[in-house]
């Protein structure tokens, strides 16, 4: 009983440990990549770090346009990220809060920071801010059903109606239904590089204004609430590449394997993006719905797919 | 019994609440907000009493009237909707006090109390109602009540035109409604509302009473394609008015509905599908429409439509789960259909109320002429932040639940022996929450952020503390149902077994509302840490940087139509933007203008030119009019050769 409590006390810690520390060194995974496919040397991998800290020891600078929502935006980047990796299993082991449901919890907590995100841009009363928010709020809207057909997919496939679950079912579903969740996953990455803002739907190195998305909404943000946004952003991606990991992830039977094979995978969805973001341009702007509209058709055929299979559960 | 005396009490002194004011000018206003309180209290006892298990059933009376008896039916459901009714009239009472004061107002304000307390009055009744003669008589009243309240004050002809559409639109209902509930009674024998005998929901009949009630209720719920009065309607009221006909009018359609499908033991699937299909129309194309308004209130009505939508896409999951034998789908889709509309009462009353507090202060209800009221006015705006995060479905607040209990009974239904149609729901509610965060986003942003883009809008002035508080209390009410959605679900499952299955699992055993509560705290909790250590860091204030550029005007920032420009762009070959535009001609041209609308697609390309059509047949058959009296009894002569010939042939 007590060892049990204990136990699960243990695998809770280690999650959000995982959780808290580990985002900043995927995002410094990212800009190595690029650098070394550059042909340059690049940041060391720990750089990210060094940034937060430096930035917190900053004084901010506010507009004198912004009101309280300004600092609520950071805020609550933060707070859901760190909410919604409580929800997604890292390692093999069941993630800290699992219950009927979490799903779409998952999908409303990054809904409610990108609520926030845009409001807090919108508050500078500055043209850019206004454009990103724009782009940012028509873009996510396209690929919400994306995510929820894959959502959709999943649980037609699985029978369970928690990430957990769901996803440990998925693991172990390839040989029977590949093709399927071979959709969902196409799916699922392009959602995943939408949502944290990666080639091809946004430029994260850009300088100009006009054609960045997420880092123009946060143009005016200095010190510690940037701290606070890099921090968040970075917290986002590394529970939607671990959303997207644990879809094909195989489970072994011990644990310190599952984690091992798990910051292997992570670090090749780092590498994957950085790969994606030196070998490709972004989209024009006109084309981004439309690709996105194609991921809600992959997402859809996966769906009907699944439906001409018997199901599991 | 005693909640017999409680209900009537609380009718009696809703009713009358109004009356004082009529006689005596001053303090009437506090006087109704007295008595309108003193009701709640007596309700909240009935409705307590009810959730107790110590409500007595059905009660009964024989009236004078033919068919007709006084019979109230004091079960969960009517309790369930008798909550909302109870909570937000005494404080619309409370906000008219600062919004609509007799000073400013002196013809209309003491006939706007009255009819606000004898509607609230005749709303009281609906939910209790058991007969048909009863219910049909408390609808005509809230109508026309509301119809009076809409035009009490009718300088304006824009007021008096939404006036006549909306009497048009709800007496269509009614009259839909006479014929439904004649056909109902027709099949159990009497008029009092009882299980319909099975086999009568798949006979022509039972199709043509579904039908038939299905448009008198749809109508006024505000369903598409039966939408077309809302946007011209509740816009023109008075705030506080616009909140009630939002708030808690339409819910009274929802009720209709409940009520009849609770009657019915073996719905056809096809009729779950019928709510879902047109649930999900409203939904998306309410939000889409919503996107493309500049008018505040307009822009809510707008949300309205796709509120009441998603309510529907709950029934309807509901209807499905009852006739695939699923007591899980059955009981998550109603829950989240009641509750949605409990969470709908609140938070656009609140709304409504925060629109009425901006116009009221700036002067108009056109955003593109605000922005920069979040300084002004900051009580408000986060009233109406809030608010927005509540209506577009975002956790921790109570949106999310409810949408959630749908989401859940959906998925559901897609495993085996379900019905994989529900995807159509999930994908609806996909699309809905990313167009709701962008146009309340354009609405938060234009209307109280950044900088003002008029005179008006730099001098607005506060609300009043009666509307602060009216506001408030609504904004808690939504914050607590979001924190902790276990404390109303003993009460959903009460409701769930009056209308389905008396076994039916209770609701924290299908949906994991524990954690949930858990997840919302944890939630709050992070995000009030990093305020705190936000709120104590050093800052320098500074212009906003413009790419370097340190005098920005107002006119430089995105106006709320180019922020949701991509989405109707993008869409438009739904939404089909109308635009006006002169060409530059010449060396030197005159100055010229651009005008771009959305129209409302099934007013303006099928009710419109149908009327049209209409019209011009009645020009024709005109003809035959002509005012002459010989002709006149040529026709009769006619008509009774034609009938003695048909009779003796």
């Amino acid at each position: 009983m007590w060892t049990t409590y204990l136990i699960l006390g243990f695998h809770g810690l280690v999650h959000v440990l995982v959780a808290l520390l580990l985002p900043p060194l995927l995002l410094g995974i990212i800009h190595k990549t690029k650098a070394l496919a550059a042909g340059r040397v690049g940041p060391p991998l720990l750089q990210v770090y060094y940034d937060l800290a430096r930035l917190i020891r900053k004084d901010a600078v506010l507009s004198r346009t912004t009101t309280w929502v300004f600092l609520a935006g950071p805020v609550a980047g933060v707070a859901v990220s760190l909410v919604a990796a409580l929800l997604v299993p890292f390692g093999g082991w069941r993630a800290p809060l699992s219950f009927t449901g979490d799903l779409v919890l998952f999908a409303y907590l990054l809904a409610m920071g990108r609520f926030l995100t845009i409001l807090s841009a919108l508050d500078t009363g500055s043209a850019f801010e206004g454009m990103g928010a724009a782009r940012e709020a028509s873009f996510s809207t396209f690929a919400e059903p994306a995510l929820f057909l894959g959502l959709a997919a999943l649980v037609r496939f699985s029978g369970h109606l928690s990430l957990g679950p769901m996803l440990a079912e998925a693991g172990k579903g390839w040989g029977a239904a590949g093709g399927p969740l071979i959709l969902v996953l196409a799916a699922w990455t392009l959602v995943l590089l939408v949502e944290t803002c990666r080639i091809p739907f946004d430029d994260p190195n850009t300088h100009l204004e006009l054609t960045m998305i997420h880092e123009v909404m946060v143009l005016d943000h200095s010190g510690p609430p940037f701290a606070l946004v890099t921090y968040g952003a970075g917290v986002k991606l590394f529970v939607l590449a671990a959303l997207v990991v644990r879809l094909w992830l195989p489970t072994t039977a011990y644990g310190a394997l599952n984690w091992l094979l798990f910051f292997g995978a992570m670090a090749l969805v780092g590498m994957l993006i950085g790969g994606i973001e030196s070998v490709m341009a972004r989209l024009k702007l006109v084309r981004i719905p439309q690709f996105l509209a194609a991921a809600t058709l992959a997402a859809t055929f996966g769906f009907f797919l699944l439906l001409l299979k018997p199901v599991q559960g | 019994m005693l909640a017999l005396a409680l209900f009537l009490s609380a009718f009696a002194l809703a009713g009358l609440s109004g009356l004082p004011g009529l006689l005596r000018p001053r303090g009437g206003a506090r006087l109704q907000v007295g008595l309108l309180g003193a009701a709640t209290l007596a309700g909240a006892g009935c409705v307590a009493l009810i959730f107790l298990g110590r409500g007595p059933g059905l009660v009964e009376t024989p009236w004078s009237l033919p068919h007709a008896a006084l019979a109230f039916a004091f079960d969960p459901i009517a309790a369930w909707f008798l909550a909302p009714l109870l909570v937000v009239p005494p404080l619309l009472a409370h906000y008219g006090r600062a919004y609509w004061p007799d000073e400013a107002h002196p013809e209309s304000a003491r006939r706007l109390r009255l009819y606000l307390g004898l509607t609230a009055a005749a709303m009281l009744l609906l939910p209790l109602a058991a007969n048909v003669i009863l219910f049909l008589m408390a609808w005509e009243a809230m109508a026309l009540l509301g119809f009076l309240m809409m035009v009490c004050e009718d300088r304006d002809e824009a007021v008096r035109r939404a006036g006549w559409i909306y009497l048009g639109a709800a007496h269509l209902g009614t009259l839909c409604l006479f014929a439904g509930f004649a056909l109902m009674a027709g099949a159990t024998g009497s008029f009092t509302l009882q299980t319909l005998p099975v086999g009568f929901a798949a006979s022509p009949r039972g199709t043509a009473t579904f039908v038939l009630l299905l448009l008198g209720f749809g109508l006024k719920a505000g369903l598409v394609p039966l939408h077309l009065w809302l946007p011209v309607a509740h816009p023109a009221a008075p705030s506080h008015v616009s909140a009630l006909l939002s708030g808690l009018m339409l819910k009274m359609g929802v009720l209709g509905l409940v009520r009849f499908l609770a009657l019915v033991p073996d719905p056809p699937l096809a009729w779950g599908a019928v709510l879902l299909v047109a649930g999900a129309a409203s939904a998306v194309s309410g939000i889409l429409q919503a996107t493309g308004q500049r008018d505040i209130k307009r822009l809510l009505a707008f949300s309205s439509i796709e509120n009441l939508g998603i309510i529907a896409l709950g029934l309807g999951l509901a209807v499905v789960g009852r006739a695939i034998h699923r007591a899980d789908v059955l009981a998550l889709g109603l829950a989240g259909a009641l509750l949605h509309v409990w969470n709908h009462a609140l938070f656009k009353t609140m709304l409504f109320l925060a629109a009425g507090a901006v116009a009221h202060g700036a002067g108009t209800r056109d955003m593109e002429h605000l922005g920069g009221l979040a300084k002004r006015m900051p009580y408000t705006a986060a009233i109406v932040v809030l608010g927005a995060a509540a209506i577009c479905g975002l956790p921790p607040l109570n949106g999310f639940v409810s949408e959630w209990f749908v989401y859940l009974a959906a998925f559901r239904a897609l495993g085996p022996r379900g019905w994989s149609w529900a995807v159509l729901a999930v994908v609806a509610l996909a699309l809905v929450g990313g167009l709701a965060v962008a146009a309340f986003a354009k609405l938060i942003g234009t209307v109280f952020l950044g900088e003002p883009r008029s005179v008006a809008a730099e001098r607005a002035p506060e609300a009043g503390a009666p509307m602060r508080q009216a506001m408030g209390v609504l904004a808690g009410l939504c914050v607590l149902l979001g924190l902790a959605p276990v404390a109303v679900s003993p009460l959903l499952d009460r409701v769930v077994r009056a209308f389905g299955p008396a076994d039916a699992e209770p609701l924290r055993r299908l949906a994991g509302l524990w954690p949930l509560g858990l997840a919302a705290l944890i939630l709050l909790l992070l995000a009030l840490l990093a305020w705190t250590r936000l709120r104590g860091m050093r800052s320098a204030p500074a212009p906003t940087w413009d790419c370097g550029y340190v005098a920005p005007t107002s006119r430089m920032q995105y106006t709320g139509a180019s922020f949701t420009a991509i989405i109707q762009d993008t869409l438009q070959w739904a939404v089909r933007p109308e635009a006006l535009r002169q060409r530059i001609r010449g060396l030197f041209p005159k100055p010229v203008g651009y005008e771009e609308r959305v129209p409302e697609p099934v007013l303006e390309r099928v009710v419109l030119p149908l009327s049209r059509g209409m019209a011009w047949i009645a020009g024709r058959v005109r003809v035959l009019q002509g005012g002459q009296v010989s002709v006149y009894l040529l026709y009769v002569a006619i008509t009774l050769i034609a009938l003695l010939v048909w009779t003796l042939a």
